[in-house]
């Protein structure tokens, strides 16, 4: 099974929307590579616009947010836009429905964390890494930050998600199974 | 425990249970459109999977951005118009005959009670109006979709909202939804399938049904429905007439979807309208709702009238109800596009289409377009839209721009006066 995790870059909002994600206007595009730098361009935080560009998201392998993430339009360019910028799991309080399942079906991880444990996540100090412990549902979330004890939280992951996660997405499930 | 219509319909369509949480259902219909379509063609080709389930069960459209813009958007069109040719899908929309998905498929009567449906659109949810499961879906649903005929879906929660009371004049289903959403919050709904009942959807059209069910996903919900009936059966009558004697029989049978009187709902909210007065959405959520009284005076730039929410004939009605021999104010834009190419001509037998050009309308052809900030109307910078669309997230219809949701007839009030306007007072 693939490994997920890295250095994460943490978004502090609910109701983060796909249009967001990635605009409309490059929907237009035929290939998930040209969608690599317009992730979060049009991202507002705290009614700012959000710098997608920074070091903190090149480094990116895991992207936290807050309730509802991925709400809005279908469109998978959403899940692409983090796949060709090697973001391997979004973690969330909660996902939109599509999104959610869109991650699944690509064979990347939508990680739903409590909300306590989230809140602990966004008061950390330092820069924050993840690792995922798929088998045992586990993550480990360490701060660049010494100072600061690791925070142990677990996950659950239905079992057909982490049959997608793990054989590859829905396609190839699909065209085992049916 | 009796079972809802989406049990039904789940239950009638299973295919497999990979886990008693998610089920695999056979579908009835695969509607596709050039934006998420094309990406899963290629995809399949790449593999050498470049086949469809069932040619008959697949309806595609150029609907997004067209005609096409640029390059890119020609190069949309040329795949799904290539692949419809090669996989022998008649029911092809390019065009002159292309619409707005969601208004064009329920119009030609692909769309029944029961049926299983997906799209790579959040607004599939619109289908719901006809008593179907209509779900959105991304490209990966849609590919399999394409190719095997089936999509899983986790069992389904359902939760009711009884609308009860009778409309204002001038207050119609987009003020009913837009409250809606504002009490359930943009996730107050997520993975719930929200049935839509009560004495008001029981009286609303199927336009107004479509309007309804519409917005559901905006409250995060999988799907909204209605209860299929006589409305439904009327509407649908052109194209099941070989399959009933008579409309009374279609009725009778559509009730073997209805949900049993002891279903379970997760929630059950009722709701009264009679006091509703029309409503408006303020930032960046589709559940930053107002009273239009509370924003009155509002000025906008432009004001936008189509979209799958509200591009039908109904809709279009009830703006040129305003309209009539009135002029778009000053320094306000105004574009109205009919959502297909028969609510077009149907609009120009009524006279609607020369009430809106004397206005100052500029009249485009079906399109979705300036809704999603892809054509056809797109904002600049803090410019400001009085839209009869679906969403008003930051950005959407261009960068830097603010969409006010409203209905048609409030968005005509609002061109005629400039600013956010309460559409009672040009209806008494």
């Amino acid at each position: 099974m693939k490994t997920f995790g890295g250095p994460a870059v943490l978004l502090d909002r609910s109701d983060i929307n796909t249009d967001e994600i990635i605009p409309a206007k490059y929907l237009t595009e035929i290939t998930k590579i040209a969608l690599k730098p317009h992730l979060l361009e049009d991202l507002l935080l705290d009614g700012k616009p959000f710098d997608s560009h920074s070091k903190y998201m090149e480094e990116a392998k895991v992207v936290i947010s807050r309730a509802n993430f991925g709400c809005g339009s279908s469109r998978e360019h959403a899940v692409w836009a983090f796949e060709v910028n090697d973001i391997n799991v979004v973690v969330a309080s909660s996902f939109a429905r599509i999104f959610r399942q869109n991650m699944f079906n690509c064979g990347i991880l939508a990680m739903e964390l409590s909300e306590d444990d989230i809140n602990t996540i966004f008061s950390m100090s330092g820069d924050i890494t993840l690792a995922v412990d798929m088998e045992n549902e586990k993550v480990t979330v360490t701060s660049s930050d010494k100072e600061q004890g690791d925070l142990e939280c677990s996950f659950s992951l239905n079992a057909y998600d982490k049959s997608l996660v793990s054989g590859g997405g829905w396609l190839a499930y699909a065209e085992a199974n049916y | 425990m009796g079972h809802s219509i989406t049990q039904k319909i789940f239950n009638s369509h299973l295919r497999d249970t990979p886990t008693p949480d998610n089920m695999v259902l056979d579908l009835d219909v695969v509607l596709c459109h050039e934006i998420t379509t094309p990406i899963a063609i290629m995809d399949l080709v790449e593999k050498g999977m470049d086949r469809v389930f069932d040619p008959s069960k697949i309806k595609a459209v150029i609907d997004h951005v067209t005609p096409a813009k640029d390059s890119k958007t020609a190069a949309q069109g040329k795949i799904m118009r290539e692949w419809a040719k090669r996989n022998n899908i008649k029911d092809f929309f390019d065009i002159g005959s292309n619409g707005v998905c969601h208004a064009l498929f329920p119009e030609k009567g692909f769309i029944r009670p029961g049926y299983t449906v997906i799209m790579g659109d959040s607004h599939t949810c619109t289908h719901g109006a006809f008593g179907a499961f209509a779900a959105g879906v991304g490209t990966t649903d849609l590919e399999v979709g394409i190719l095997k005929g089936v999509c899983t879906f986790r069992a389904p929660v359902s939760m009711k909202i009884e609308i009860n009371g009778s409309l204002q004049t001038g207050v119609s289903a987009k003020d009913v939804i837009l409250a809606i959403i504002k009490k359930l919050t943009v996730n107050g709904a997520t993975d719930r399938i929200i049935e839509f009942v009560g004495p008001l959807v029981d009286s609303m059209n199927m336009s107004a049904r479509m309007t309804l069910c519409n917005m559901a996903v905006e409250a995060g919900a999988t799907s909204g429905l209605c209860l299929p009936d006589r409305v439904t059966a009327e509407y649908l009558w052109p194209f099941i007439k070989d399959e009933y004697t008579t409309i009374d029989a279609a009725v009778e049978d559509f009730k073997k979807w209805h949900s049993d009187s002891d279903a379970e709902y997760v929630e059950v909210i009722e709701f009264d309208v009679s006091d509703l007065p029309p409503q408006v959405t303020y930032g960046y959520k589709p559940d930053h709702v107002k009273d239009i009284p509370e924003m009155e005076g509002t000025p906008v730039d432009q004001i936008y009238i189509g979209s799958c929410t509200n591009g039908r004939i109904e809709d279009l009605r009830e703006s040129a109800k305003i309209l009539k021999g009135k002029k778009l104010a000053s320094g306000v834009r105004g574009i109205v596009t009919p959502a297909t190419p028969g609510i077009y001509s149907q609009a120009l037998d009524e006279g609607i289409i020369k009430i809106f050009m004397d206005a100052g309308f500029c009249v485009l052809n079906p399109t979705c377009g300036a809704c999603l900030g892809m054509s056809s109307g797109v904002l600049a910078e803090d410019e400001v839209c009085a839209s009869t669309t679906n969403r008003n997230f930051n950005g959407r219809m261009g960068k830097g721009g603010m969409v006010h949701l409203m209905s048609p007839a409030s968005a005509a009030a609002a061109a005629i006066t400039g600013t956010i306007s309460d559409p009672r007072k040009f209806l008494v």
